[in-house]
């Protein structure tokens, strides 16, 4: 891949960069519903990393062997048995955390795994969300593009929720990074960022 | 366009350095059957060995000139354009020692003694097989493997390669396997070896001096183990409670389909596999378990692979269940190792492995052609 598509692939998914910003050189990384495997691939060739993703998709498997990326197929939700405790350096969870069904027990599941989390996910508060709601419509989204009855997001929630989550659940976050349109967000982040990526580990 | 490899021919090589068992029994000289599709590389690096299963041979692809319609074992897996793509890699499938299909096996010529080796013919080990199997790389002049692929007791071959060679084999493609057996599994392989000890013509291994060949006792060995190979699902499918005259005659002569179905299998078999070679190929299964000597640890025993690993499992196989499967990637991901693994679904059960379904060749395909881009690079 050239620094050209590297590009493009941090344009297209702008929590790409700011994830891979986080992760020093030679890494063990953990993708959970690693889809196609960019990811670890951009991280393989920016960072070097060892990684390997975990997705239940027959194509994204199919496409992740093809792209030289290592990948387990495994429903994610049915928890993380192949793998040891604190056996990576990062677990990642991009985009994925509002569709998981057992979100409580995949959060505990990911500090188990790794010493460090990285989330990233849709923040239901962000203004434009909120108004769609006040006009009496389930939000629509370039971070959220399903209507409420074909989506695969059945935990959406704010910034704010996902922080109380971490609060009573003994998570620290480390870092937090909003976004909106691939720009980074520094004010009034749960009414202005439509997306964040937060870096977490276990308090204590 | 997938093609047939064509015409192939069966190749005979032989060896005069004795090879001692894990046993300790000792083979002063024996001969090994190959085939080979595709052309080798200037620098000998595109070569792909295929290890059989319990019934297999050296015949993989293609056909024989003079027996258009002998298609080898996997001729739907390996050829020109297909995943195992003989345009592309050098491809050597063997019949493994204790064989019945022209390698030395019980029923060959002992030269110490004029007769066939029978009872006498050592009880061999996967471990012995993949040193038998290095000494043929050795005369082919192939140093490392671009990939060792097996399906079963195959794939067991396949992971001991990369534990006792870990300097020869680049990836291991160990699909529908375990890192042993389950108690289960030897217990299936137990009855299927009693039917043959048991059968009155068995003569304790020695038979082929008397003339007779115990086929009571292989057909109904190959009955039990058709039954395990296939998923419940799809023998319901297959065969349902169908009846093959339509009603119901009150006799122990077929009646419903699936028992035509399992006494064809087993006459087939047993018209031309031998009796001996199956207690060895079910021996060398119930024994492989690369842990045992590391108290059963086999994140250690894995510790010394150093190759790639692709291991795929099907949904509905029940004799090596994706379980098993994710035992061998546990122990690859413990030791950091390059793993991916395909959970591919499908209705075959163990079968599944020679059965064409489409997300397994993309997933062998996908796999082999970045295996052919490290040995372009």
């Amino acid at each position: 891949m050239s620094g050209h598509d590297h590009a493009t692939l941090a344009a297209v998914r702008p929590d790409f960069a700011a994830i891979a910003a986080w992760i020093p050189e030679g890494s063990a990384v953990l993708d959970l519903g690693c889809g196609d495997g960019s990811l670890l691939r951009y991280l393989r060739e920016t960072r070097k990393v060892v990684g390997y993703g975990v997705e239940i998709s027959d194509a994204n498997v199919a496409t992740c062997i093809a792209n030289g990326v290592n990948v387990i197929q495994n429903d994610l939700e049915s928890g993380l048995a192949d793998f040891e405790d604190d056996a990576f350096d990062f677990v990642i969870l991009s985009q994925t955390l509002q569709a998981t069904k057992h979100t409580e027990a995949l959060v505990n599941e990911i500090l188990r795994v790794g010493r460090e989390g990285i989330v990233s996910f849709p923040n239901f508060g962000y203004w434009k969300n909120r108004l769609q709601v006040l006009q009496g419509n389930m939000p629509i989204s370039d971070d959220m593009p399903y209507q409420w009855y074909d989506t695969p997001n059945v935990h959406l929630c704010t910034f704010h929720d996902f922080e109380n989550l971490c609060l009573t659940h003994s998570v620290q976050i480390l870092e937090r990074q909003v976004m909106t349109g691939g720009r980074r967000v520094i004010a009034f982040a749960n009414l202005l960022g439509s997306m964040a990526v937060y870096r977490v580990k276990r308090a204590g | 366009m997938s093609s047939s490899v064509g015409i192939v021919t069966a190749q005979r090589a032989t060896f005069d350095t004795p090879l001692t068992f894990k046993s300790g029994a000792v083979l002063p000289r024996y001969e090994l059957m190959y085939e080979t599709y595709g052309t080798l590389n200037a620098d000998k690096s595109n070569a792909i060995l295929i290890c059989h299963a319990l019934s297999g041979h050296h015949h993989v692809a293609g056909y024989y000139a003079d027996d258009t319609k002998n298609i080898g074992w996997w001729d739907n897996m390996v050829g020109p354009g297909k995943p195992i793509d003989t345009l592309k890699f050098f491809v050597i499938g063997l019949n493994n020692l204790g064989g019945c299909h022209g390698s030395t096996g019980p029923s060959s010529i002992d030269p110490a003694t004029g007769k066939p080796y029978g009872s006498s013919f050592p009880v061999i080990t996967v471990e012995d097989w993949v040193n038998a199997q290095a000494r043929l790389a050795d005369q082919l002049g192939i140093q490392r493997f671009a990939a060792i692929v097996g399906g079963s007791l195959g794939g067991m071959q396949a992971m001991q390669w990369a534990l006792a060679y870990p300097d020869r084999v680049a990836h291991v493609l160990a699909i529908a396997t375990a890192p042993h057996l389950t108690a289960q599994n030897i217990a299936f392989n137990d009855v299927a070896r009693s039917a043959i000890l048991t059968d009155p013509e068995f003569h304790g291994g020695d038979f082929y001096q008397h003339g007779v060949v115990p086929t009571r006792g292989l057909r109904l060995a190959r009955m039990l183990g058709h039954i395990t190979y296939l998923s419940d699902d799809a023998m319901a499918d297959k065969f349902g409670r169908e009846l093959r005259h339509g009603k119901l005659n009150f006799s122990y002569d077929i009646e419903f389909q699936i028992e035509s179905y399992l006494r064809y299998q087993g006459d087939k078999f047993a018209a031309y596999f031998d009796a001996n070679t199956y207690l060895l190929m079910t021996k060398a299964l119930d024994y492989f378990d690369p842990a045992r000597e590391l108290d059963g640890d086999l994140n250690r025993a894995f510790a010394a692979a150093k190759a790639k690993f692709l291991v795929v499992s099907f949904t509905t196989d029940w004799r090596f269940s994706p379980a098993r499967s994710h035992e061998i990637v546990h122990a690859l991901l413990h030791n950091r190792r390059d793993v991916s693994y395909a959970e591919v679904t499908s209705d075959h059960g163990h079968d599944s492995f020679l059965m064409e379904d489409a997300q397994y060749i993309a997933v062998m395909r996908n796999y082999l052609n970045n295996v052919f881009e490290e040995v372009s690079a």
